[in-house]
């Protein structure tokens, strides 16, 4: 970098000058580049996006029992049915947000709440709640019990 | 250890006839010469966005369902996500911001007269383009406002007569705003955009390295009257060293708003419920929203909307052209500074209205 | 135009049959109905307007004024239209209303003409309701069949406007039960509607909008419509809150509350004006429920105040969380995550709510257990949300220091490289 009669300044001062912009350049940079290479490097849970969970491992649930997962932020449903099959759903129940329950002696989802009721595809068929559950897809990805959401446009 | 460096580059590529240009370039000194730090602002800024652009990329997920998911998940699980995601969003406004204050003070200080006309014109392009940049990050992140002020903003682009519904559906990628929108809109934003940009941007530059910098009439006049008093500076390293000061402050309030006012995630876009409201565009829109919501429904036989977008548009283009009407002469002086201190109070009263109404 | 002959013929006739068919629409489209033409012009009680006529059901589904009234509508003399050869039957004395109506609606036959899947119980269930008992003993002060349905512009239960709308049926009943004149001779009291206009469930119903939330004929039924019963007020109860009834079966109270005749839920909750429940209700200090029976030594006033004390402990522990959550949300911190943990504890908090109908010390205190997991996990997510606004905060002070030392240096350098003179 050219300067300009830099010599009729006094050498001590020179130096201090340099002294703190090098010091200030470093430190700018490392303050710029410590987040910038934390950021580059992938956090441990590569999250699977919105679209699908792992919701449980196969052997997790007995035939006719279920479990509550999360779903990105909200509480999902998982039913393994008596015959053996895997049914997936939004756990929030549309009366008034409680979370609701498979009822194994029922074979139906119950809110515990207002005695709301749905059938294992989500519709509901008797109490306050005004809506169907959101039914979610299931695969069985190896051992793995995925469940998605359905695909948007 | 500078000096071995640039003899290395001057024995392959001629360096230093390629660096003299740039060592006789001079700012000149006037009471004004504090506005020519916008433009590298407007520029330095637009490197940040760059580059944290770049680093988003690298988690964020292009497709309706899972965009605004992967955006939550750079706020809370990526290293450092959040600073870079609240830099890019912050310095976009930032960058509009200062684009639009680099536009207007050169338009106050007359700069685009003869020979820089083009310079002008790259630079209204430019800001055309930032303007999209804007418009096509802001739906990114697919939630509710995002969504709902694409859907009005398009909805307005159909209303040009003729070629609008056209308009409509190429922006939109079909009738609706859907996860196509939003997968043309990335391409508009990382790819289509920043390529044109890149092209404008270093024709900008170029016509202001040949050109040199331009001082305002009324200095031009003293110092030809009276060529000692003129003052000026060399541009490399005495001005551009205080450009580093202002970018590096730049950089600092970047990081404080970034740390104190992160920018919020917002919830996630639902098609199919209603729109929230009062639904309002981003500020750098509103003096055109709020425009368009005082013309009466119908003026005479024409819709409002369309007159609205119409005049707009004739206004953009004469802005564009705004050069070749002012010729220097003391007439057209008085009529271009009128119409400045029109456009600037009219856009930021009607910014400042558009904001606290209803 | 006007030399073709033919063609302005064929005008004509066209404009004639238009302005013909047109007026003839306009005179009521299925039958000529001299009653309305008349009685419109009338004053009340006895006006009735066509417009008024259009909205009823009957009227739509092509029944008009004689199917109840007998005479004959397309008589213009009012001896003819409403003479004894034609049928007229004149304004239906009240205790005869039950059964004009009855003779469609209790007909299944009839019915399935119209609305196969219409019940046709009505009457006979009103027979066994107080108001039809009143009825037969020749009291019209009751309500009958038109009182609540209306009558002339009556519409079906599920439009809104009708008085038997979900949400309008508590102010049908209160018409008259609300009115201590007219219910002077019955020694009931008459301040159900406003009790009720306090509570959960009609806020339920008129502010939420939600018409599943129990009116005046939930609980007391509308055909049939009597109080339920001391002994069996729960079982009405019951039909939507499955645990609590469950749970109350199977603790000390029911038995204790069937012996002293206390009327089960009631007893603690009331009747009609079922407010919203608050911790307060339960415990030993003032306003609580339980001392109403309880005193200090027993074992129940030992329970109460166990009970609520877990209660609390868990209430407490939740706002605490709560509020740690909103306070780094204020700060701009992403707390969806810990959010999400805030909804399951407040899920296990109304559990808790719920269980202590068992009125066992443990069971609440298990639950409350758990809760306690839960908003401690909230309570962690929110504690990790302050500290990294703090680390943030840190983080930023420390770049700000080392963007001024650049600063610092480069107004030096500037200063020196455009200085020349040397400085002592």
């Amino acid at each position: 970098m050219e300067t300009q009669e830099h010599a009729a300044v006094q050498p001590g001062r020179r130096r201090l000058a340099q002294f703190i912009l090098g010091g200030g350049f470093v430190a700018t940079v490392v303050s710029f580049l410590y987040p910038v290479l934390r950021y580059l490097v992938p956090p441990m849970l590569p999250d699977l996006g919105g679209d699908e969970v792992v919701a449980a491992k196969v052997g997790d649930l007995k035939p006719n029992s279920y479990k509550i997962f999360r779903f990105g932020s909200r509480p999902g449903l998982l039913v393994y049915t008596a015959d053996s099959e895997y049914r997936a759903m939004s756990a929030t129940c549309t009366h008034l947000s409680c979370i609701v329950q498979y009822r194994g002696d029922l074979r139906e989802v119950w809110c515990a709440c207002h005695n709301g009721m749905y059938d294992l595809n989500g519709r509901n068929i008797s109490g306050p709640p005004p809506r169907p559950l959101d039914a979610y897809q299931v695969h069985v990805r190896g051992d793995e019990i995925v469940v998605s959401r359905k695909r948007e446009a | 250890m500078f000096n071995v460096i640039r003899k290395w580059l001057d024995e392959r590529f001629g360096w230093e006839e390629l660096m003299a240009p740039l060592r006789h370039k001079k700012v000149p000194l006037h009471k004004f010469s504090a506005w020519y730090f916008l433009g590298g602002m407007t520029l330095f800024l637009f490197g940040i966005q760059v580059v944290t652009g770049i680093l988003l990329l690298l988690y964020y997920r292009p497709s309706a369902n899972e965009a605004f998911e992967s955006v939550q998940y750079i706020m809370t699980r990526v290293q450092f996500g959040w600073l870079i995601r609240s830099i890019h969003s912050w310095s976009a406004n930032l960058m509009i911001f200062f684009a639009f204050a680099h536009m207007f003070s050169v338009a106050f200080l007359r700069a685009y007269r003869k020979p820089r006309e083009l310079t002008w014109v790259s630079g209204i392009l430019l800001l055309f383009l930032v303007l999209g940049f804007g418009f096509s990050g802001y739906l990114l992140p697919w939630n509710t406002l995002a969504f709902f002020a694409t859907k009005v903003g398009t909805e307005i682009t159909g209303q040009v007569p003729v070629v609008g519904h056209a308009m409509l559906v190429f922006l939109r990628g079909g009738e609706e705003v859907t996860g196509a929108t939003l997968t043309r809109f990335f391409g508009f934003h990382v790819a289509l955009l920043p390529g044109i940009t890149t092209a404008l941007l270093a024709l900008h530059i170029l016509l202001i390295q040949r050109l040199g910098m331009s001082a305002p009439p009324s200095v031009e006049a003293e110092w030809a009257a009276s060529p000692e008093k003129k003052r000026e500076m060399s541009f490399f390293p005495n001005f551009m060293l205080r450009e580093m000061m202002a970018w590096y402050i730049a950089l600092g309030i970047l990081g404080a708003l970034a740390a104190i006012a992160p920018w919020e995630l917002g919830t996630k876009a639902d098609p199919f419920a209603a729109a929230p409201a009062g639904i309002k565009p981003e500020w750098y829109f509103l003096f055109m929203f709020q425009t368009l919501k005082m013309i009466p429904a119908k003026v005479g036989f024409i819709d409002g909307e369309v007159l609205g977008v119409l005049l707009f548009g004739l206004g953009g283009l004469l802005w564009l052209l705004l050069p070749f009407f002012d010729r220097g002469e003391r007439r057209s002086a008085r009529w271009t500074m009128g119409a400045l201190v029109f456009v600037v109070a009219y856009v930021v009263a009607m910014t400042v209205y558009g904001h606290v109404a209803k | 135009m006007w030399r073709n002959k033919q063609l302005t013929r064929a005008l004509w006739l066209f404009l004639l049959a238009f302005f013909g068919a047109a007026f003839a629409a306009a005179q009521n489209a299925a039958q000529p109905n001299t009653c309305v033409d008349c009685h419109s012009a009338m004053d009340a009680p006895l006006k009735v307007t066509a417009e008024q006529f259009a909205q009823d059901v009957h009227a739509q589904k092509g029944l008009g004024c004689v199917s109840c009234h007998g005479g004959d509508a397309t008589k213009d003399d009012p001896d003819e239209a409403m003479g004894k050869k034609a049928g007229f039957r004149g304004k239906i004395k009240r205790t005869d209303i039950p059964a004009l109506c009855g003779k469609c609606h209790s007909d299944a036959a009839y019915m399935r003409q119209h609305n196969p899947s219409l019940r046709t119980d009505q009457l006979s269930q009103y027979q066994t309701s107080v108001h039809g008992k009143q009825l037969a003993k020749g009291d019209t002060n009751v309500a009958v069949c038109v009182d609540c349905h209306g009558v002339h512009d009556l519409r079906a239960p599920k439009d809104p406007r009708s008085p038997v709308y979900p949400a309008n049926v508590p102010a049908t009943c209160a018409r008259c039960h609300a009115d201590s004149n007219h219910m002077k001779a019955y020694k009931i009291p008459t301040d159900q509607f406003e009790k009720y206009k306090a509570s959960a469930h009609y806020e339920a119903l008129t502010v939420r909008g939600d018409l599943s939330a129990p009116n005046c004929a939930t609980c007391h039924g509308n055909h049939g419509a009597a109080p339920p019963g001391v002994s069996t007020v729960q079982n009405v109860c019951s039909t939507c809150h499955v645990f609590q009834a469950q749970l109350f079966e199977a603790s000390p109270h029911k038995a204790a509350f069937q012996a002293a005749s206390m009327p089960g839920c009631i007893t603690c909750h009331s009747n009609h004006k079922i407010v919203h429940t608050s911790d307060t209700m339960l415990g030993t200090a003032k306003g609580s429920v339980c001392t109403d029976c309880h005193s200090e030594g027993d074992n129940g006033y030992k329970a109460a105040s166990e009970i609520a004390l877990h209660l609390g402990k868990l209430d407490t522990s939740m706002k605490q969380a709560d509020d740690l959550v909103s306070k780094a949300q204020d700060s701009g911190m992403e707390v969806s995550e810990a959010k999400t943990d805030l909804d399951q504890a407040r899920d296990s908090l109304t559990k808790a709510r719920v269980t202590i109908h068992s009125l066992d010390v443990a069971r609440v205190k298990a639950d409350v257990e758990a809760g306690l997991k839960t908003t401690e996990k909230a309570h962690e997510a929110g504690t990790a949300a302050l500290q990294e606004r703090d680390f943030r905060r840190k983080g930023l002070g420390l770049s700000l220091i080392a963007i001024l030392i650049m600063l610092v240096g480069l107004a030096m350098y500037i200063r020196q490289i455009e200085k020349p003179q040397a400085r002592t």
